[in-house]
C-alpha cells in the first residue's frame, strides 16, 4: 500500500476501502519500524495524527471531504507547526516549539491531511548530504551508507522508503531537487513567489522556495494545488492564477522544444549519470519531441556568486538566533557579549558558522561592491541567459548532479567539492525559475534524475512534461529495498 | 570664560519623527502609547523564525505628504534596508531601514531667527522601524525587555549642516515639529519620545573645511537642544584652542547634570553591513498616488500666515503665534468661522492676549485649556453685540476660567450686562455732572483733560456697565452746553 499514488489513496479513502486512521497507522507503524535505520524524521507527532485521521474519516462520512483528505503527509522541520517542535535541524532550535503554523501547514492542515512528523533536513537547510544536521545524518533508502542528498535529504528519504506518501521540502540552491534525485522521486521547486514563504524557517530569503516532494508527477500535481496560495504575509507573493494542474498533465509532447546546454554535459559530470541523462532526453524524442542546442553562458560563475548571496543574506536572518527570547541559550552568560558569543557558538553547527562568517565578512564596509553587488550582477546575467534560452525552447533538460548519491562522510572534509556539485541546480534559484527532478534511471543500483528547468510559471507544464516521460517509463515505481515488499 | 570669536559653529540635526499610523509599520500589532511591556508585540514584533514583514501603505503615504511639504523630490523607487547589529531591544538583530534610496531625497524649510529668513536644507527622510525598550530596574539585576515600540514607524529626517548657531538649530527643529503637526503625520510628542532629535556639531574657523563633528543623543525639548549644544560647543572650543582634537563620537546628554558623555567612538561604532531587505518589494508611489497625496495636503504653516496677514489684516507677529502650532491655528480658525472674518484681529488678540497669559501662568497647553474655542467664542460673541464691555469681558473670562459656567450664565448671573439704554445711561450721566459742578466750570473753562475724570465718574456709578461709546456721546453733548 506504500507505493499507491494519492491519486489511489484518495480513491481508496473516499470509497471507504479504508479508512484515515488505518492509513495513518499504517505508516506510523512503517516509520517506528524502519526510521531507526534512516533518520528521517525528528519528530513523530502520532497522537496528533491519529485525530486528525478521526477528524478526516468523519468528514469523508459526511461526503464533504476535499481531495487529499485523511492522506497521511510530513512536513521538513523548517516549517513553523503550532505546538510541535520546529528545530530547523539546530541545536539552537531544540527547545523550540513554534507558537504558530507556517501558511503551507495551514493549507494542509485545511485538508485535515495528518502530520505523521517533521523530517530531517540540514541544519538550518545548508547542505547537500543531510549531515550537517544537530540530530545526526539521514541515510540513503536505497543505500545505507549513502547519503540522501540535502538539505531536504528527510523529507526525501521518507517518501522514497515508503515512510509517507508525501512531503514538503524546501529549495534554495538545490534542497528539493539533488535529494529527489539521489532518493530516486520526483521533487518540483516552484517559481519563487508561488508558495508562500510565511512561517518557513529563512535560510536566503530571496532564493528560499517551498515545494512538494513525492513519488511522481501526478501525485506533485495534486499537492501542488495546495501549495500554490497567494498569502499577504508574504511581500514577496504572487498572486498568480492557478492552472488545472491535474488537467495539464494529459497533454500531448508533440512539438516540445527541449533546450539541451552543451555546459550541462561537459567536465565533472559523471558518465553513467550522462548516458542516464542522454537516454531521458532520446526517450522524449521518441514522443515527438525536438532537441534545441541552448547556451547558458554565465552559469559557470553561479556557485561563486551563490556562496555570496546565500550567506550575506543567511548571516544577517539567522542574526536573531541570540539567545534572547528563545532558542539555545549559553549558561551563566557574564555580560551581554558573553551570552550572544557562547549561545551562538554553542548552538549553531560549523556549515552554519561558517556561511555566517563568509556572508558577514561579504557584507562588511569596502567588501560589499567587490562581493555582494558583483554577485547580484552575475545573478542578472544568469537570470537573462535562461530568458534568452527560452525563447528557443520550452524546457531545458540536464542532470541534477553530477554523481549518484554520495558515500556518507565522503565529502565531509571537502566542502568544496560538495558546494561545486551543486552547480546544476543553483542557477535555477538565482532567476527564480521554477524545475524539477524525476527519476531517469539507476547507477551502480542508485537512483539518477532528470532535471526539468522551465520558464517562470510554467509549472504545469513541467509536470505535464515530466508525466508524460512517467507514463512511457517506469523508472518512477522502482522503489528503494527498504520500500520493497512492504505493500499490502 | 572661553572666547568663541574666531569659531563658526556648524550644526545638522536628525530627527525621529513617529507616523501616525494604528499599527506597526511592518506587523498589524497596535503603536498606542503605554501599554503594559510586550503586550502589542506580535511574532512578527517578536521576530520568531519563520515571520516575514508587511509594509503599512499609511507609513509610505505620511512620508510622502512630508516630502512634498518641504518640496523634495520623491523617490519613486524606494528600497528598504536591513540595518545590521546586535541588541537586546532589537529583535532580528537588524532594523528595517532606508538606505541607499530614501523616500524622500532633497528638500527645504524656511526658518525665522531674529525676523531673518533662512533655508535649511533637508538631505532625506526615509522609513524605518523603531527599537524595544531595555528596562533596567525592578528586574534584581537583570534586564527586561519591552518590545511594545518595536516596529513603530518612523520618519527620520536628516538635514543638511547648514545651521550655525543654537538659535538656528532650535528654529529649526520647530519648524519641522510645526510641520509634521499640520500635516497630521505625528503628534510631535517629545515627552513619549514621538519627535526625537540627535544633534550633529562641529566648528570651524570661518571659511575652512567643515571640522570633525560630534552628536548628541537623548535631547527630549527644545530647551535641552539649547543647553546641550551650549555645554558641547563649550567642549569643542576648549579643547581646540589648547591644540587638541575632537573624537568624532557619539555623546549622550545628560540633563540631570547638564553635561554630554561618550557613548561611543567611530572605532567602536558598529559595521552595519547594510543591503538590500530581500523579505520587501521596492516601494514604488505611481504617479496618481503622488497627485492623490499632493491634492490631499493640508495648507501649510508658512502659507497660513501670509492668508492671516492678508485676509485678517493681522500683523506678522499675531500670524506667527497662531500658526506656531496645528492646535493654535484650528483654534483660530474655529473661532473666526463663528465671529465672521472682520472680528478676526479680536479673536487674534484674545488668543494672543488674555487666553495665552492664563494658559501661561497654569502651564498649560492650548489642547488643555479649560476655555475651548467654543466657549471662548461665546464670549467674544457677547463683545461684538455689546453685551458685555471690552473691560467686563475680562471679568468674565475668569470666572469661565473657573469653571463658572458660560459666557451667557456668567454675564446674567453676575448682572454684567452693559447699559445701552440711552435713558438710563443720560441719567447717570447728568447725576454726575450734577455732583462735580466745581469740575464742569473747570472743564468749560479749558480744562479738557478732565472729561476722562467724568468718564470714570459715569463707569464708577454704573458698575461698568454703561456702554463706552454712548457715555463719551452724552457726556460730549451736555458739556458742551
Amino acid at each position: 500500500m506504500n507505493m499507491m499514488s494519492l491519486t489511489e489513496l484518495n480513491q481508496a479513502l473516499q470509497t471507504k476501502q479504508i479508512s484515515s486512521v488505518e492509513l495513518t497507522e499504517f505508516f506510523l507503524a512503517r516509520i517506528a519500524q524502519h526510521d531507526s535505520q534512516l533518520n528521517s524524521f525528528i519528530t513523530v507527532t502520532a497522537e496528533q495524527a491519529l485525530d486528525v485521521a478521526k477528524a478526516a474519516d468523519a468528514r469523508i462520512a459526511r461526503g464533504d471531504a476535499p481531495n487529499l483528505c485523511g492522506i497521511p503527509m510530513a512536513h521538513k522541520d523548517i516549517f513553523c507547526t503550532d505546538g510541535v517542535l520546529t528545530s530547523c535541524g539546530s541545536k539552537m532550535l531544540v527547545n523550540f516549539t513554534a507558537p504558530y503554523d507556517a501558511h503551507i501547514v495551514s493549507q494542509f492542515k485545511a485538508l485535515d491531511m495528518p502530520m505523521l512528523g517533521k523530517t530531517n533536513m540540514d541544519e538550518f537547510a545548508m547542505g547537500s548530504s543531510n549531515e550537517s544536521s544537530y540530530f545526526g545524518a539521514v541515510k540513503n533508502p536505497w543505500a545505507l551508507d549513502a547519503v540522501p542528498g540535502g538539505s531536504s535529504g528527510g523529507s526525501a528519504a521518507a517518501v522514497a522508503a515508503g515512510l509517507v506518501p508525501f512531503a514538503t521540502g524546501s529549495d534554495t540552491g538545490g534542497s528539493i531537487r539533488q535529494p529527489a534525485s539521489f532518493c530516486g522521486i520526483s521533487g518540483l521547486k516552484p517559481t519563487y513567489g508561488l508558495a508562500s514563504r510565511f512561517g518557513m524557517v529563512a535560510y536566503a530569503s530571496s532564493l528560499d522556495q517551498a515545494g512538494p516532494m513525492a513519488q511522481s508527477a501526478e501525485d506533485l500535481a495534486l499537492t501542488l494545488d495546495v501549495m500554490h496560495s497567494f498569502d499577504y504575509r508574504d511581500s514577496t507573493s504572487l498572486d498568480q492564477p492557478k492552472p488545472n494542474y491535474m488537467a495539464a498533465l494529459s497533454q500531448p509532447l508533440a512539438g516540445l522544444r527541449i533546450g539541451v546546454p552543451a555546459s550541462y554535459f561537459g567536465d565533472g559530470l559523471d558518465a553513467e549519470v550522462k548516458q542516464v541523462i542522454e537516454a531521458a532526453v532520446a526517450e522524449y524524442e521518441k514522443m515527438g519531441a525536438q532537441c534545441v542546442a541552448v547556451e547558458l553562458p554565465n552559469q559557470a560563475h553561479a556557485v561563486a556568486a551563490y556562496y555570496i548571496l546565500a550567506p550575506a543574506e543567511a548571516s544577517s536572518n539567522l542574526s536573531r538566533f541570540d539567545g534572547v527570547r528563545y532558542g539555545h541559550r549559553c549558561g551563566d552568560p557574564k555580560d551581554l557579549a558573553d551570552l550572544y558569543e557562547r549561545s551562538r557558538a554553542e548552538g549553531f553547527g560549523i556549515e552554519v558558522q561558517k556561511r555566517i562568517m563568509l556572508g558577514t565578512y561579504a557584507l562588511s564596509a569596502g567588501y560589499y561592491d567587490a562581493y555582494y553587488l558583483k554577485a547580484q550582477k552575475v545573478r542578472r546575467l544568469i537570470q537573462q541567459d535562461f530568458l534568452t534560452a527560452f525563447e528557443q525552447c520550452d524546457v531545458i533538460m540536464g542532470p541534477v548532479a553530477p554523481t549518484p548519491a554520495f558515500k556518507l562522510g565522503e565529502k565531509t572534509d571537502d566542502p568544496l567539492s560538495m558546494y561545486l556539485a551543486d552547480l546544476y541546480t543553483i542557477p535555477v534559484n538565482l532567476a527564480g525559475l521554477p524545475a524539477m527532478s524525476i527519476p531517469a534511471g539507476l547507477v551502480q543500483g542508485l537512483p539518477v534524475g532528470l532535471h526539468l528547468v522551465g520558464p517562470y510559471f510554467s509549472e504545469a507544464k513541467l509536470l505535464n512534461i515530466a508525466h508524460q516521460f512517467q507514463l512511457h517509463t517506469d523508472w518512477h515505481r522502482q522503489v528503494s529495498p527498504l520500500a520493497q515488499g512492504a505493500a499490502l | 570664560m572661553i572666547s568663541s570669536m574666531n569659531w563658526e559653529v556648524v550644526i545638522g540635526l536628525e530627527i525621529h519623527a513617529q507616523l501616525a499610523c494604528e499599527s506597526k509599520i511592518f506587523s498589524n500589532a497596535p503603536t498606542a502609547y503605554g501599554a503594559e511591556p510586550n503586550t502589542q508585540a506580535n511574532i512578527v514584533d517578536l521576530a520568531m523564525p519563520g515571520v516575514l514583514p508587511v509594509l503599512n501603505e499609511r507609513a509610505v503615504e505620511l512620508a510622502v505628504r512630508f516630502g512634498l511639504a518641504v518640496g523634495a523630490e520623491i523617490g519613486q523607487t524606494s528600497v528598504f534596508a536591513r540595518k545590521n547589529y546586535f541588541y537586546p531591544d532589537s529583535p532580528k538583530a537588524y532594523q528595517i531601514s532606508q538606505f541607499e534610496l530614501p523616500i524622500v531625497g532633497k528638500g527645504e524649510i524656511t526658518i525665522e531667527v531674529d525676523g531673518q529668513h533662512k533655508n535649511i536644507g533637508i538631505t532625506r527622510a526615509h522609513l524605518e522601524e523603531d527599537a524595544g525598550k531595555s528596562l533596567h530596574e525592578d528586574f534584581h539585576g537583570l534586564t527586561g525587555i519591552d518590545l511594545n515600540r518595536a516596529g513603530t514607524p518612523l520618519l527620520e529626517i536628516v538635514s543638511e549642516p547648514d545651521m550655525r548657531s543654537a538659535a538656528e538649530a532650535i528654529a529649526y527643529a520647530k519648524a519641522i515639529h510645526e510641520l509634521v503637526q499640520f500635516l497630521e503625520i505625528g503628534d510631535g510628542n517629545m515627552q513619549e519620545g514621538s519627535f526625537r532629535v540627535d544633534v550633529n556639531v562641529s566648528l570651524r574657523k570661518p571659511g575652512a573645511l567643515f571640522g570633525t563633528r560630534t552628536e548628541l543623543k537623548n535631547i527630549n525639548s527644545f530647551k535641552f537642544i539649547e543647553k546641550a549644544l551650549a555645554y558641547e560647543i563649550d567642549r569643542h572650543i576648549e579643547i581646540l584652542e589648547s591644540g587638541g582634537e575632537i573624537v568624532q563620537e557619539t555623546r549622550l546628554y545628560d540633563p540631570d547634570r547638564d553635561e554630554t558623555r561618550s557613548m561611543r567612538s567611530k572605532e567602536e561604532a558598529n559595521d552595519y553591513r547594510y543591503f538590500p531587505d530581500p523579505d520587501l518589494l521596492p516601494v514604488v508611489v505611481s504617479d496618481e498616488q503622488l497627485a492623490a497625496i499632493k491634492a490631499s495636503l493640508p495648507e501649510l504653516p508658512g502659507q497660513m500666515r501670509v492668508r492671516f496677514e492678508q485676509d485678517y489684516g493681522l500683523s506678522a507677529y499675531d500670524a506667527q503665534l497662531l500658526t506656531a502650532a496645528a492646535v493654535n491655528a484650528r483654534y483660530f480658525e474655529a473661532l473666526v468661522a463663528e465671529l465672521g472674518a472682520q472680528q478676526a484681529k479680536l479673536a487674534a488678540n484674545w488668543m494672543n492676549g488674555e487666553l495665552a497669559k492664563a494658559l501661561n501662568k497654569a502651564e498649560l497647553t492650548l489642547e488643555q485649556s479649560p476655555i475651548s474655542g467654543d466657549a471662548l467664542a461665546g464670549l467674544l460673541v457677547r463683545i461684538v453685540d455689546n453685551t458685555v464691555s471690552g473691560k467686563l469681558a475680562k471679568q468674565v473670562f475668569e470666572a469661565m476660567w473657573a469653571g463658572e459656567g458660560s459666557a451667557d450664565q456668567i454675564i446674567e448671573a453676575k448682572g454684567l450686562k452693559q447699559i445701552t439704554d440711552t435713558g438710563a445711561i443720560e441719567k447717570i450721566v447728568d447725576e454726575v455732572l450734577a455732583a462735580n459742578a466745581k469740575q464742569v466750570e473747570a472743564y468749560k473753562a479749558g480744562q479738557e483733560k478732565l472729561f476722562g475724570f467724568f468718564v470714570g465718574q459715569v463707569m464708577k456709578l454704573s458698575k461698568g456697565q454703561a456702554n463706552p461709546a454712548q457715555v463719551n456721546d452724552l457726556l460730549q453733548q451736555k458739556l458742551k452746553n
